[in-house]
C-alpha cells in the first residue's frame, strides 16, 4: 500500500531529537519531507488534527518472540526485530529472508540471525548471508552462549560485519532449570532458584569479550543492580555496549509471583525490590538504552501449569507504551528520552533510518494521548493470547493513530 | 445503634452465623445488617425484638464447637476450605486442627474403627508422585471415617505432555468428587488445582513448596510425647528444635518450619550451603552448617531424608562424607538437650542421615508414633473440611 496523497498531520506536540516543539508535519511519499511550527497543510493534502497531543515516531520493539500484528498495533509499534526462537529457528539464509518481508506493508520486521546453528551454542551460524537475505542484528536467543571461544569468535565475526549482537546475559549453568531469583519468595515458595549473581557473570563475560573483539553487543534485558554497574562502568571505559529492559522488571518484583501467578514467570526470572529500584534508576541516569516489550505471548498450554513448570514469557507489546509514560509521569525520564528508549535507539542499533521525526526518515507515527487512562484487561487483549502481568491494572498512555509509510493503520 | 450493632457482631461470631443468616432468623429480613451497617434507622421496638432475639437464642440453640470455648464457634475455628499450606493457616487453626485430632487417635487405637461421618462420600487421591506412605496414610484416613476412596496414580510426564494441570483438575471436578488430596511435583501445582474446583483440595505435597498435613502430624506426635514425659503443654513455647538435612528441596522442611514457629519453638535448620535454600532467615528459621552447634541445647532433632541421586557429586560428594558431616550418631546426640526426642518423615536411610540405634531409641526417637499421628490428623482434615458440603451446624 503506497500513500496515495500527501498528509499533514497538524496541531500537535512533535517529539523531535531535539526536543518537543509545538507544529505540524507533512509526509509524503512515505516519507517525512516538513516539520516544526512553521509547517502548514497544502493544497490536495489529507489532513488530520493532533488536538494538541503528541507526534511520535513509531515504536521500534527490539526483541519481541512472535509477530503479533493486532498487538503491535494497539501498542504503536511499527517496526519489531524478531528474535531468532522461532520453530524453525531464524539459523539459515531463506528464513530470514522469508521473515523480513512477512509484516509489510503496515508492520516492519527485522529478523535477528541466530548467532550459532540450531542456537546450540555451538556452531557459528551463516550470518553473512543471512545479512544479506535481510537480517538486521545477530541474537543468541533466549539462552547465553556458555562456549567462551564461540562467543569471542561470533562477537569478531560480528564486528566485522558491523551487526549488533543482542545477548541474553545469564550464566547458563548457574541458572539450570531455576524459575525464580534466590531469595525470601523464592525459599517460602520452594521454586527452583537462581542467584541473581547468575546475570553479573554473564555480563561480566561478554563486557570483557566485547571490549576484546570491538563489537556492538547489546544486552536485550540487565535486571540487577550489580548488572547496571557493570554496564555503567564498561560505558564509561568506552566499551561499545547497550543494555535494554523490559517494563516487567522495572514495575514487578518477586514479590508478584507470591501467588504462583504463572503470567509473572518470565525470563529473567523477577528480581528483589532492590534491584527494580536499581533498575529505575539505571533508566534515570542513562544507563538503560532501550526499552522494549520482550512480546512473547503463550496461550493456555504454556502457562495453565505449575510455575515451575509453564513458559516462560509475557504479551507485553500493548502495554509497553504506557508502562514507559508511567515512568515519565513518575519523572524517571522526560516524554523526549522515552520516545528515545522506546524508538530512536533501537532503530540506531538496527541501523534502520526511523525511530526519529527528522526529514528523509521513513513515515512511521504515532499519535499519542500520553495521559489517556485505560484498563489492562486480558480479556480483552488485541494479543493472540492474554499472558500480562498487569491484569486489572489501570494505566495512562495510548495510541490515538499510528501511520507506517505515510499510511494510517 | 452502635452498640446494638457491635452485639450483632460479636453475636454472629460467638455462633458461627452470618450476618444475613442473622437478619433472616431475627426478622425474615436477609440484608438486615448490611443495611443496619450503612445507615438504616431503626425503631426502638425493633432493637428490643433484637436484644431478646439474641437472649433467647443462646437458650434453644447452643453454640456448635468445642465446648472449652478456647476456639472460635463454628466455621470461624477454621474458615478455610482447602488445605494448601501452613502458610495460609493462623496459629489458632493449627491448634484446632491438633485438637479435632486427638478423638481420632483414640478411635484408630481401638479395634473398631469406622466412623461413617463421611459416608457417600467420594475422596480421590490424586497423586502425581510417587508415594508410599502419604498416600496409604490419606486412604486409611479416608476409608475410616467412611468414604469411597479412590487413588489416582498418575505419572508426572505423562500429565505433564498431555493435558494441562487444570484440565486434569476441571476432569477430576467433573466426577463430582467431595474432597480431592493431590500431591505433584511442582510447587504451587494445589493451589493451582484448587482454584479450579468446586470441592475442598488437600494439599499432601507440592513440589518443594509445603507438605501441611506432615507438620501437622510432626506436631501432634511430638505433643504427644511431651505429654507421655508429663511435659504437657498446649504449644511448643521455649523449645529449640533442629531441622537437619536437604533443607532446600524439603517442602517438609518449610511445612515444619512455619508450623513449629507458629507454636512457639525457635527453629534451626542445619544443611550444607548447597543444600540450604537463600532467605531462610527471613522465614525465621537460624541456619547452621555445623551439625554440631546447631544440635547445642537443642530439644527435638528433625532429620531429613537425602534422596540418594543429590549425594553422587552434585550437592554432596558422597554418602559416606554426608554422614561424616551430618549424620545422627548416638554420639552426636548427646550435644542436645538431655532426652532430646528425635523424628524423621520417613522414610529413613539407615546409615546415612541417621545411625539404626538413634532410630530405634524408644525413648528418644517418635517416628512411628509420627506415622499413627499421620493417619489421625489426615481424617482431621478430612472431617473439617468436609463439614460445610455435609451441613454440620455452623459450619455451612
Amino acid at each position: 500500500m503506497k500513500q496515495a496523497n500527501p498528509l499533514t498531520i497538524t496541531n500537535g506536540q512533535l517529539v523531535t531529537p531535539g526536543g518537543i516543539v509545538s507544529g505540524a508535519l507533512r509526509v509524503e511519499n512515505g516519507m517525512i519531507t516538513a516539520l516544526g511550527a512553521d509547517v502548514t497543510a497544502q493544497d490536495g493534502d489529507d489532513t488530520r488534527n493532533a488536538r494538541g497531543k503528541l507526534i511520535a515516531p513509531g515504536l521500534v520493539d527490539l526483541g519481541v518472540f512472535a509477530i503479533d500484528k493486532p498487538a503491535f498495533h494497539f501498542g504503536g509499534i511499527t517496526r519489531a526485530a524478531l528474535m531468532p526462537d522461532q520453530s524453525p529457528p531464524l539459523d539459515y539464509p531463506s528464513r530470514v529472508n522469508f521473515i523480513a518481508k512477512s509484516g509489510k506493508p503496515d508492520l516492519w520486521v527485522h529478523p535477528l540471525a541466530a548467532a550459532t546453528s540450531g542456537l546450540g551454542g555451538k556452531q557459528l551460524a551463516e550470518i553473512a548471508l543471512m545479512k544479506d537475505a535481510g537480517a538486521r542484528g545477530v541474537a543468541t536467543g533466549r539462552g547465553w552462549i556458555a562456549d567462551s571461544g564461540v562467543m569471542l569468535r561470533l562477537l569478531q565475526y560480528a564486528a566485522m560485519l558491523d551487526l549488533v549482537v543482542v545477548a541474553h546475559p545469564e550464566d547458563g549453568n548457574l541458572t539450570g532449570e531455576a524459575a525464580a531469583t534466590a531469595g525470601e519468595i523464592a525459599s517460602r515458595l520452594g521454586l527452583p532458584s537462581a542467584p541473581a549473581e547468575a546475570e553479573t557473570l554473564a555480563l561480566a563475560r561478554d563486557i570483557a569479550l566485547a571490549e576484546m573483539s570491538g563489537a556492538r553487543v547489546h544486552f536485550r534485558q540487565v535486571t540487577t543492580a550489580r548488572g547496571f554497574d557493570l554496564v555503567r562502568e564498561a560505558k564509561s571505559r568506552g566499551v561499545n555496549i547497550t543494555c535494554g529492559i523490559t517494563p516487567a522488571h522495572f514495575m514487578l518484583s518477586d514479590l508478584a509471583t507470591a501467588d504462583f501467578r504463572t503470567f509473572t514467570r518470565i525470563s529473567p526470572p523477577l528480581r528483589s525490590e532492590a534491584d527494580r529500584q536499581a533498575a529505575r534508576a539505571a533508566i534515570a541516569d542513562g544507563v538503560v538504552d532501550v526499552i522494549s516489550s520482550g512480546h512473547d505471548p503463550r496461550g493456555p498450554e504454556g502457562k495453565r501449569l505449575p510455575f515451575a513448570d509453564a513458559d516462560p514469557g509475557m504479551a507485553g507489546a500493548q502495554t509497553l507504551l504506557a508502562m514507559t509514560m508511567g515512568l515519565v509521569r513518575d519523572e524517571v525520564l522526560d516524554t523526549e528520552r522515552a520516545i528515545e528508549l522506546l524508538a530512536s535507539n533501537p532503530a540506531r542499533l538496527l541501523g534502520v533510518d526511523a525511530g526519529a521525526l527528522i526529514v528523509g526518515h521513513e513515515a512511521d507515527i504515532a499519535v499519542i494521548d500520553p495521559d489517556a487512562p485505560w484498563f489492562v484487561d486480558r480479556t480483552k487483549m488485541e494479543a493472540t493470547s492474554d499472558n500480562t502481568p498487569f491484569d486489572r491494572q489501570g494505566v495512562q498512555g495510548r495510541v490515538q493513530a499510528l501511520f507506517k509509510g505515510g499510511v494510517q493503520i | 445503634m452502635q452498640d446494638l450493632l457491635h452485639e450483632i457482631e460479636q453475636f454472629c461470631l460467638r455462633h458461627g452465623i452470618s450476618e444475613t443468616r442473622f437478619g433472616e432468623l431475627a426478622l425474615n429480613d436477609k440484608p438486615f445488617v448490611s443495611q443496619l451497617k450503612s445507615g438504616r434507622d431503626l425503631r426502638g421496638s425493633t432493637a428490643q425484638r433484637l436484644r431478646q432475639f439474641m437472649a433467647e437464642y443462646g437458650e434453644s440453640a447452643p453454640a456448635t464447637g468445642d465446648a472449652s470455648g478456647r476456639f472460635p464457634a463454628g466455621r470461624l475455628a477454621f474458615p478455610h476450605r482447602d488445605l494448601t499450606g501452613i502458610g495460609q493457616l493462623e496459629r489458632h487453626e493449627i491448634l484446632y486442627l491438633l485438637d479435632q485430632a486427638e478423638q481420632w487417635v483414640e478411635l484408630n487405637r481401638q479395634s473398631a474403627k469406622h466412623a461413617g461421618l463421611l459416608g457417600g462420600m467420594t475422596i480421590i487421591n490424586a497423586f502425581f508422585e510417587n508415594s508410599t506412605r502419604t498416600l496409604l496414610s490419606f486412604e486409611i484416613a479416608g476409608k475410616r471415617l467412611g468414604a469411597d476412596v479412590v487413588n489416582m496414580h498418575a505419572a508426572q510426564s505423562s500429565v505433564k505432555k498431555g493435558e494441562t494441570l487444570i484440565d486434569t483438575a476441571i476432569t477430576l471436578n467433573a466426577m463430582c468428587a467431595d474432597a480431592i488430596v493431590i500431591r505433584h511435583g511442582s510447587s504451587g501445582a494445589t493451589q493451582l488445582i484448587a482454584d479450579k474446583v468446586d470441592c475442598p483440595v488437600l494439599n499432601a505435597g507440592d513440589g518443594q513448596h509445603e507438605h501441611p498435613t506432615q507438620a501437622l502430624l510432626d506436631a501432634l506426635a511430638l505433643r504427644h510425647k511431651l505429654k507421655e514425659r508429663g511435659q504437657a503443654s498446649e504449644d511448643f513455647t521455649g523449645m529449640t528444635i533442629t531441622i537437619c538435612g536437604d533443607i532446600l528441596h524439603s517442602r517438609v522442611a518449610r511445612s515444619n518450619i512455619l508450623c513449629l514457629q507458629a507454636m512457639g519453638a525457635s527453629v534451626r535448620v542445619c544443611a550444607p550451603p548447597a543444600l540450604m535454600p537463600a532467605g531462610i532467615e527471613a522465614v525465621g528459621a537460624q541456619p547452621f552448617h555445623d551439625f554440631d552447634a546447631a544440635l547445642a541445647g537443642t530439644d527435638v532433632v528433625m532429620m531429613l531424608r537425602l534422596q540418594s541421586e543429590r549425594m553422587s557429586g552434585q550437592f554432596i560428594p558422597s554418602e559416606r562424607e554426608y554422614h561424616h558431616l551430618y549424620g545422627l550418631t548416638k554420639a552426636r546426640l548427646e550435644y542436645a538437650a538431655p532426652d532430646a526426642i528425635v523424628m524423621h518423615p520417613g522414610p529413613i536411610n539407615r546409615g546415612v542421615e541417621i545411625d539404626s540405634e538413634v532410630a530405634d531409641m524408644i525413648d528418644r526417637s517418635i517416628i512411628t508414633q509420627q506415622v499413627e499421628m499421620g493417619v489421625a490428623i489426615r481424617m482431621a482434615c478430612l472431617d473439617i473440611l468436609t463439614r460445610s458440603a455435609r451441613g454440620v451446624e455452623g459450619w455451612s
